[in-house]
Formats: structure tokens, C-alpha cells, sequence
């Protein structure tokens, strides 16, 4: 099936040339970060996360969000979702590889990577957010290479695909959670200490993720032979309702606790991003515009009205994506750091190479999965045609 | 069958890509070097080990006091012979450099010739050269 | 019965001393022996090893500067320009930024306006151990937490696990920063992080950490389960503070305000 990569239309290849454009780009500026060192960001002794880990955490929900259409295909044996769980699958490819990238590219000593194998470490969570991602990114290769070859052969998919499948259902919500324990186990942590992290982080991938696909699908639509489906849609649209409305509810219990309780280790973070602290306040238009967009994403999306119109509805998904976007990737990495732990308010901006070697993970990410679309949605033609 | 022109010209193509290194450097193959010994090494005659098994398995060693001394602060080695050591990179009299005082004719040498960079100098700091030695 | 126990204690006591000899029998037996390694036999030992600080001795930023710069300057701990990529292993801040939880509007003035020295708690539960993917960081059996720089990925994740923010990490070469190196200690490169190692360098060859050195008395240095020793003395004789004790992680470094 790879040969269907290399037969495509002007638009596709300008498509292509351009993501290698801004990949090769983002390449020379983390040559140069390797050489220079992390000194070229804005991370700092009290910042010492950003960009790169919010990005991480972010796409590891984009991920385990692609689960979304897999599971109601193969638990529920909801049929629709036959026709696109091969989306879901290669969307989880291209945003695990993006987020082993953005740990690459946040490692200060990348080289060494390989020590966490090398002098394996049980009790380190980041040791088992390996194990997963990887294992997740394994699962879908298989999964979604197999099911799609069978596809184009006219013949079922084999049994044992079915079953990494259904494993593969169990293992996307674990990738999200081990990420969350990343942060939600450090003691010394306000913003991150309380047990809603890993359900709120799973709430919002499962609003995030699917939110993607719906875009994704609207495009796919639009450019190729191949129609996702109008119920498919509708029904992802249902899910990212549900998630969202979850995941902002998750976040006012966390703001009852915070704020009823009044433990100021707890509340300075929230504070500090939502009204600003002790004079700073960087990110306060931001995180009232990602609580402004879901909660309007969340009204367009449950009134079925405004869900049924297919534009209304992508409207709603580019809310959500950027909303959750927002929330995790720009608030929930350097919240957690502002105020220090000695309660010194030291702000974090991304620098302007960091920016571009993020923007050439990203590239990456969609250059992957425009090959992998680009392979599911000329197998789908295919098929359809005959 | 009409793509055997294409197919050919891209063989060669691979092939001499592939093969660019050795061309490259042909005609460039630079004597194996001699290391050079202190005046202090060679009246010790003998290093931790016998001459053949430091020159193979020196990182080997290092690898262990390293772990030893950052570790388990083991810094004292005896060897066979019951002779002792600084288990240090560059830091005594006793240490590997306390001896080996010539980092560019003992280690430099061979390491560009085998192209493998020595990073321990990124953090551990060189002795200073000693004076050249009279001819 | 009596024969028996007596027999048997006869034979256990002629294959002690048996299993006692044989390592000098086998010294005699060949001059060749297995290599050893060994610690120093100047080397300080502890069961654990803590630290007490009399902030009652200081009275000004003047009487803390000599303690940080032996520190840094030991342990070739460079000077940024950039505030961002500042390393610190001890430094200097305020009662209400050292005790967060401690701190309150009445706080009196000596209090209130002396400086603190703030290093790694080299605590007992240490978080940044526990967080480690590579073991680069982790404690010895003397309670010190150590880090390994050949061995560190740079992740930081110990950096966001402690609680002290008593780490840095090295966002660029420290070299060109550090005014003059210490022959004795290693340098750092680019991308790994570090902290106080507790002077284990010195501890090994038989010193006192620089900044007890430094300190004129002002830090105490010693075992924790030593009853003789001086940071007993003093605990037993003063009220001691800890930093954030509510966490847990129960750090070595008291403090008598």
C-alpha cells in the first residue's frame, strides 16, 4: 500500500513540499538547540517545563482520543464507525510520533536517551510513559496497517487484529493516565496535586481528539472521493459534546476544592493564571479565552440545532481543539511552575526558536499523517470504486 | 522492461553513493600512532593493568570507578599486585592523569585516529601540557 | 543430650575457625590476589548525615556571601549573566520564601529581614529520586542525594519533583562562566542537571563541607544518629525548623531561628 503515497495530485505534493519546508526549518533550529543547549528557550530554573512537555501533553490526549472511534466499533459494534476507525488509528500514529519528538526535543542530553532503558527504573513514571506510548504507537501501526490491507483485499481483517484492538481500547486511556501521573504525584506541586488531573486530562482528550477528526473528516470530504459519512460525523460530534461538557465540569470541581478549601499552595496557580499574580499575568487572556471557547463550544454542541449544521458544527470543533489546546498546552505545564516553589512569581514565554522547532514537530506530525491519510483514503476510492 | 535504463543508472548511483566514504578518503589512510609515555609512566613500567589489557579495555575500567566512586565513594583501587590507586580521572598524583600528564600524545592520538571523541573533557579538566620534553 | 550440644558446638566452633582462616591461608598460598576497591581510609562515615544551621549567627547578606561563593567556587558553579539559566547549589533568600508555610504579617523584624541559606534538603524521602528514569539521581546509604552526570538525560523531571526548587540545570557550556576553575572538581556540560552534592567529594578525603568551613561555626555538620555528635548537641538544645515538613519528605537541613 506504501506505493499510494507517491501517486497523488499538485495540491498533494505542494501540500508535502511544504511540510518538509517547515520541518526542515524546525530541524536546523533544534541542530542548533543541540549545540547551544536548552539555553534557547524560555524555560528557566523555576520554569523548567514548556512548550515542548505542554505540546506532549497535549498531543499524548490527541492520541488516546483517536480511541474514540475505535471503541464504539469493536465494543459496541456500531457499524458506522467501520468506515473511519482507520482515521482514528492513523491519527494516534501521527500524534504519538509528535509526542516522542517533543520529548527528544526536550531532553537536554538527547543522546543519552537510551539510559532509560539502559538502567531500567520502576518507580519513575516517566519509565512507564515510555512503555506505553510506545507500545501505543505499535498497537495502532498494526491494528490499523492490517485492517486496512484486509479492507483493500476485499477479505475480513484476521482475528487476532481484532484482539490487539480491543487491547489497544485498554491501552489508550492508560497513555493519557500514566501522563497525568507524570505531574499529579509530585509533592511539592499545588497546581497538579489532586486526583482529578488524569480524569480531566482524559476528558479533554476525548473532546480534543475527535474534535480533530471531525475537522479532519469535513476536509477529507471536501478534497478526496471519500466520504467520511454524515452520521459518523454526527455521531463523533456527540462524543466531543459529552467530553467537553465533562471536562469543564471536571475543572469547576477542581476550582470548588481549590477555592472552598482556601490552601493557598493550591490556589496561587489557579490565581495566577486566571486573574494574574503579584503583578504578573501572561497568561490571563489566554486561559479566559480557552474557558471562553468551551464553554461556547459546549452550547453549539449540545443544542442539536446548531450540532445537525455541518459548518456551525466545525466551528464548534476548531473551539474545542484550540480551547483544549490552550488549557493544556499553554496553562497546565507552566501553571504548575507559577509561583516556584519558593513562591517567587517567575514567568515563562516560549522564545521564538523554541516556537519554530515546535511548529517543525507539528510539521512532522501532519506529514505523517498526510501520508497515512493520503494511503487510507485512496484505499477507501479504491474500494468504492469498484 | 523500460525502465531498465533508469533502473541501472540509479544502481550506480546507489552504489557509489554508498561507497562515497572509502572514496573519499582513499589515498588518505594516516600511520597507526605510537602513544606517547610520561617520563613518570615509563619508571612505573606498569599501569593498573598490563599494557595490552588497558589499551583495549581502559574505558571498560573507567566505567567501573566511575560508578564506584560517584556512587559508593570507593575511591581507593588495589590491583593484582597489590599496588594502589586514585580511582580519578584527572584529579591526585595517584589519578589516571597524574601519570599520564600528556593527554595530547597519550589520549588525543589514538582517539583521532579511531575518530572517537573523548567527551570526558567536557567536564573533567585537562591537565595542563607539560613542558615539551628536550631532543 | 548434653553430649550432642557439646559435640556439636566442638564442631561448629573448629569450622568457624576454619571458615575465619581461609582467606589467610589463601594470601600465604599466592602473592596474586583480586583486585580491591576500597574507600579512603580518612573518609568521614555517617549512619545519616544532616545539617544545622544557626541563622542566630548571621545578621546580615555580608555574613552569608563568603559561604556561597566557597561553595560555588569549590564546586566550579558558574555565573550567568542570563538570569534564566542561573545555577545555584546554596544560596540566599527570604524567611517568608524559605518558609512558606511558616510565614505570617507578625513575623518580628529580625526574622523578617535576615537572610536565609537555602541548599538541597538531601532529604530522606527525596522525590527527585523517586522520579528519576535513569537513576542519575539517587541516595546513598548515608542519606545524601547525589546526581550522576554521566548518567543524566536532562529530562528535569527531578526539577518539577522537588519540592526545595533546589535544583538547576544546565541550559548552555557552563565554562565560559565559571571565573576560575578548580582543578580538584569537574566542571558540567550543557544539558544535564545539578545540584549540593553535600560536599561528598570532601567527605571522601576526610573534609567537612566548604560551607560549614566557611560558616565560622555557623553550621553544623554531622550524623543524625550519632547521639554524640554536634547537630545532636544542638538539636537537643534548640528548637529546630524544617522547610515544608508537611510533605514528607523529611529533610536534613534544621535550621534554629
Amino acid at each position: 500500500m506504501l506505493e499510494l503515497v507517491i501517486k497523488g495530485s499538485k495540491k498533494y505534493w505542494a501540500l508535502i513540499i511544504g511540510l518538509l519546508i517547515v520541518m526542515g526549518i524546525g530541524f536546523g533550529f533544534w541542530l542548533w538547540q543541540l549545540s547551544f543547549g536548552l539555553g534557547i528557550t524560555g524555560m528557566s530554573r523555576d520554569v523548567s517545563w514548556g512548550f515542548y512537555i505542554a505540546q506532549f501533553t497535549f498531543l499524548v490526549g490527541v492520541a488516546a482520543g483517536g480511541v474514540m472511534v475505535v471503541l464504539p466499533y469493536y465494543l459496541h459494534d456500531y457499524k458506522a464507525f467501520g468506515r473511519i476507525t482507520i482515521l482514528g488509528e492513523f491519527l494516534a500514529i501521527a500524534a504519538v510520533i509528535m509526542c516522542l519528538l517533543f520529548i527528544i526535543a526536550d531532553l537536554g542530553y538527547p543522546m543519552r536517551a537510551l539510559n532509560v532503558l539502559l538502567y531500567p527504573t520502576p518507580g519513575s513514571v516517566l519509565f512507564w510513559d515510555m512503555i506505553v506510548l510506545n507500545v501505543y504507537l505499535l498497537l495502532n501501526i498494526v491494528v490499523g496497517w492490517n485492517v486496512l490491507e484486509a479492507e483493500r483485499n476485499g477479505i475480513p481483517y484476521p482475528g487476532w487484529v481484532k484482539v490487539l484492538a480491543i487491547f489497544s481500547i485498554v491501552w489508550a486511556p492508560l497513555i493519557h493516565t500514566v501522563t497525568a501521573y507524570l505531574y499529579c504525584g509530585l509533592p511539592g506541586r499545588g497546581f497538579w496535586l489532586t486526583a482529578i488531573l488524569a480524569p480531566r486530562f482524559l476528558a479533554s482528550a476525548f473532546a480534543a481528539g475527535p474534535a480533530l477528526l471531525i475537522l479532519l473528516c469535513l476536509i477529507i470530504r471536501r478534497v478526496t472521493k471519500f466520504d467520511p459519512g454524515r452520521e459518523q460525523i454526527q455521531s463523533l460530534a456527540k462524543i466531543v459534546a459529552y467530553a467537553i461538557t465533562i471536562n469543564v465540569f471536571f475543572f469547576l470541581c477542581e476550582i470548588f476544592v481549590v477555592f472552598y478549601s482556601r490552601i493557598p499552595s493550591h490556589m496561587d496557580h489557579i490565581r495566577y493564571l486566571f486573574f494574574g499574580l503579584h503583578g504578573h499575568g501572561v497568561l490571563v487572556p489566554w486561559m479566559w479565552t480557552s474557558i471562553s471557547l468551551m464553554v461556547v463550544a459546549i452550547g453549539l454542541l449540545v443544542v442539536p440545532v446548531t450540532r445537525k449544521n455541518e459548518a456551525v458544527l466545525a466551528v464548534a470543533c476548531v473551539a474545542v481543539f484550540i480551547g483544549t489546546w490552550i488549557d493544556k498546552g499553554m496553562g497546565m505545564i507552566s501553571g504548575g511552575f507559577v509561583p516556584n516553589p519558593l513562591h517567587h512569581v517567575v514567568e515563562y514565554t516560549p522564545t521564538i526558536p523554541e516556537i519554530i522547532i515546535t511548529l517543525g514537530v507539528w510539521a512532522t506530525g501532519f506529514f505523517i499523517l498526510t501520508l497515512l491519510y493520503k494511503i487510507a483514503v485512496s484505499v477507501k476510492e479504491e474500494v468504492s470504486e469498484v | 522492461m523500460n525502465d531498465k535504463n533508469k533502473i541501472i543508472i540509479g544502481l550506480i548511483l546507489f552504489f557509489v553513493f554508498m561507497t562515497l566514504p572509502f572514496w573519499y578518503n582513499m589515498g588518505k589512510a594516516a600511520p597507526v600512532p605510537e602513544t606517547k609515555l610520561t617520563e613518570k609512566a615509563k619508571l612505573a613500567k606498569e599501569c593498573v593493568k598490563p599494557k595490552e589489557v588497558m589499551r583495549a579495555e581502559h574505558m571498560q575500567l573507567l566505567d567501573t570507578w566511575r560508578d564506584s566512586v560517584v556512587r559508593d565513594a570507593d575511591r581507593v583501587y588495589i590491583n593484582e599486585k597489590g599496588k594502589k590507586f586514585g580511582m580519578s580521572l584527572s584529579t591526585g598524583d595517584d589519578s589516571c592523569m597524574g601519570c599520564h600528564s600528556n593527554k595530547a600524545d597519550f589520549c588525543d592520538k589514538c582517539h583521532n585516529y579511531a575518530s572517537v571523541r573523548e567527551y570526558c573533557w567536557d567536564c573533567h579538566i585537562e591537565p595542563p601540557e607539560p613542558p615539551k620534553e628536550k631532543k | 543430650m548434653e553430649n550432642s550440644r557439646r559435640s556439636f558446638l566442638k564442631l561448629a566452633g573448629i569450622s568457624a575457625l576454619g571458615l575465619g582462616t581461609k582467606p589467610v591461608l589463601n594470601a600465604f598460598a599466592s602473592e596474586e590476589h583480586k583486585a580491591e576497591i576500597q574507600k579512603k581510609p580518612e573518609a568521614l562515615k555517617a549512619k545519616r548525615w544532616a545539617m544545622v544551621i544557626d541563622t542566630r549567627k548571621f545578621e546580615s547578606e555580608e555574613d552569608l556571601k563568603p559561604i556561597v561563593e566557597a561553595c560555588h567556587k569549590i564546586h566550579n558553579v558558574p555565573e550567568h549573566t542570563t538570569k534564566r539559566h542561573e545555577i545555584d547549589w546554596i544560596w540566599i533568600d527570604e524567611f517568608k520564601h524559605v518558609f512558606t508555610n511558616q510565614e505570617h504579617e507578625f513575623v518580628d523584624d529580625r526574622v523578617k529581614y535576615l537572610p536565609f541559606l537555602v541548599l538541597c534538603n538531601h532529604c530522606e524521602n527525596p522525590a527527585c529520586v523517586r522520579v528519576c528514569p535513569t537513576k542519575a539521581t539517587f541516595q546513598r546509604d548515608d542519606g545524601i542525594v547525589l546526581m550522576d552526570f554521566h548518567r543524566c538525560i536532562g529530562c528535569r523531571f527531578c526539577m518539577a519533583a522537588c519540592p526545595y526548587g533546589s535544583r538547576s540545570f544546565n541550559f548552555r557550556d557552563p565554562r565560559p562562566f565559571i571565573k576560575e576553575e578548580n582543578k580538584e572538581f569537574p566542571t558540567r556540560m550543557r544539558g544535564v542537571v545539578e545540584k549540593c552534592n553535600f560536599c561528598a567529594e570532601r567527605l571522601a578525603v576526610g573534609k567537612k563541607p566548604a560551607c560549614v568551613e566557611a560558616s565560622n561555626g555557623a553550621i553544623a555538620f554531622g550524623d543524625l544518629y550519632d547521639s554524640d555528635s554536634e547537630v545532636r548537641e544542638l538539636l537537643k538544645n534548640n528548637y529546630t525548623i524544617r522547610r515544608k515538613l508537611e510533605l514528607g519528605a523529611g529533610p536534613a537541613i534544621y535550621y534554629i531561628v
